[in-house]
């Protein structure tokens, strides 16, 4: 590689990264992709002259999977920065933990309690959540209404506050 | 009248059944717990059940499209789902059986069934997928990965219906106790060790069966402590999903499931 492709490569995903930031998750919009934790690299393409995109989904059976993956490829084409190559990493497994600061704020602010970092231990069989704040009021008196929701990845909750239902991610 | 979609056969060798049989537990299962959309006995419970069946279906797809690639014949996850007769299916027999049609209100079979099947068969590929995570044969490392976090969710669900329906009404804790009466006897498939098992330990690609036994006891022991049941006597009978002869309910299951696609081959929307 000589010394003026670097520069123009770094210039190139970073260009791409900033894109990425915009193109919203299809079924939480207030998030971007980025914020997600579900991008886990963009390269060079070498041999196709654009970018390489690595996902990683959220949940086995999401839905979304695809639809990332198409909506990524198009927002990178409408930036001129195609050719895209979109791959798929299943290890590590995705978790709760990626979502960056900014999306747990995006979250709150949308009405969806955030999940709770996680660290490296392991889960017992059964965990109860209690105590979510509530994404509105900031309540900690809230109970689960529904261990499912709207979404593979989120469940139902109730402030006993403000008396408004929310729904929140799930850590995992 | 339109051509239907002829049959494919696998090359079933060890390292394939040993991936089908997992996939296709995943599969039915779902199946099973799909036919409770729009009849669940509660709002939240019928979403529950579809978003279980939803995160088996993801991870049957992922087994499915890895059992192809070392099958080696160039077939795709839809064809081994919707293209294979019932002996080609490696599934344990529980997750086939159907619930007990208890009575006109409940369309879906008895909620107990289900219940207690899926906490049986959560704990069971918990056990697996924990195991599996360090899997030699990296694809399945990372679908284990994955699928873990999911079966720890639909094991603490499953588990707490389970303490719900036994530590609950008189007539709750009655049907599950006659649930868990008709499961039990098809459990010991579960932890069966032949060839298959064996050769996968020996490669380090996942656990035999038969290493799951003491934990699943423990963990559904302490359960059923809860719930006020206690853990049946063991029987003899063993099921033989997994070496593809099956229930009388298993053609019925894929009759429904693999009609669209034998009808309309490689139908797409």
């Amino acid at each position: 590689m000589n010394a003026t492709a670097l520069p123009a490569r770094d210039a190139m995903l970073e260009r791409a990264w900033a894109v990425l930031d915009t193109v919203p998750d299809p079924e939480v919009p207030a998030l971007s992709l980025r914020d997600l934790g579900v991008v886990r690299e963009v390269q060079a393409d070498t041999a196709g002259g654009g970018v390489e995109v690595v996902l990683t989904p959220t949940y086995s059976g999401c839905p979304a999977t695809e639809v990332i993956a198409e909506s990524v490829r198009a927002a990178l084409e409408d930036e001129g920065l195609g050719p895209v190559k979109v791959t798929h990493r299943l290890a590590p497994a995705w978790t709760t933990d990626w979502i960056s600061e900014a999306g747990r704020r995006k979250l709150r602010e949308y009405g969806i309690a955030p999940p709770a970092h996680l660290g490296s231990g392991t889960q017992p069989i059964r965990l109860r959540p209690r105590g979510i704040a509530c994404p509105r009021c900031g309540s900690a008196d809230t109970e689960r209404l529904s261990a499912f929701g709207s979404t593979a990845c989120k469940a139902l909750h109730r402030c006993l506050a403000c008396r408004e239902p929310f729904e929140h991610f799930k850590p995992i | 009248m339109a051509a239907t979609a002829d049959s494919i056969r696998l090359n079933l060798t060890p390292p394939v059944r040993y991936v089908l049989r997992l996939a296709d537990t995943a599969l039915i299962h779902a199946q099973r717990l799909g036919e409770w959309c729009g009849h669940g006995p509660v709002l939240e419970e019928d979403i529950a059940l579809t978003n279980m069946a939803l995160d088996l279906v993801g991870q049957a797809r992922a087994l499915l499209t890895h059992a192809a690639r070392l099958e080696g014949e160039g077939f795709d996850e839809d064809q081994l789902a919707f293209l294979r007769d019932e002996a080609q299916f490696l599934n344990l027999t529980l997750a086939e059986l159907p619930a007990r049609r208890s009575s006109a209100h409940a369309p879906g079979g008895d909620f107990a069934d289900t219940v207690l099947r899926n906490f049986l068969l959560a704990t069971w590929f918990k056990l697996v997928w924990t195991r599996m995570a360090a899997s030699s044969d990296t694809e399945l490392a990372g679908i284990a990965g994955k699928a873990v976090k999911e079966a720890r969710y639909h094991q603490q669900h499953a588990g707490d219906w389970v303490v719900r329906l036994g530590d609950g009404t008189a007539e709750s804790a009655r049907r599950l106790a006659a649930a868990l009466e008709r499961a039990w006897p098809y459990t010991n498939e579960m932890f069966q060790r032949d060839e298959v098992d064996a050769q996968a330990e020996a490669n380090r690609m996942g656990p035999a069966r038969d290493s799951l036994a003491a934990d699943w006891q423990r963990e559904v022991a302490a359960v059923f402590v809860e719930a006020g049941l206690t853990l049946p006597a063991a029987t003899p009978f063993v099921s033989t999903g997994t070496l593809g002869r099956h229930s009388e309910h298993m053609g019925f299951i894929l009759a429904e499931m693999q009609s669209l696609q034998r009808a309309h081959p490689g139908g797409r929307w």
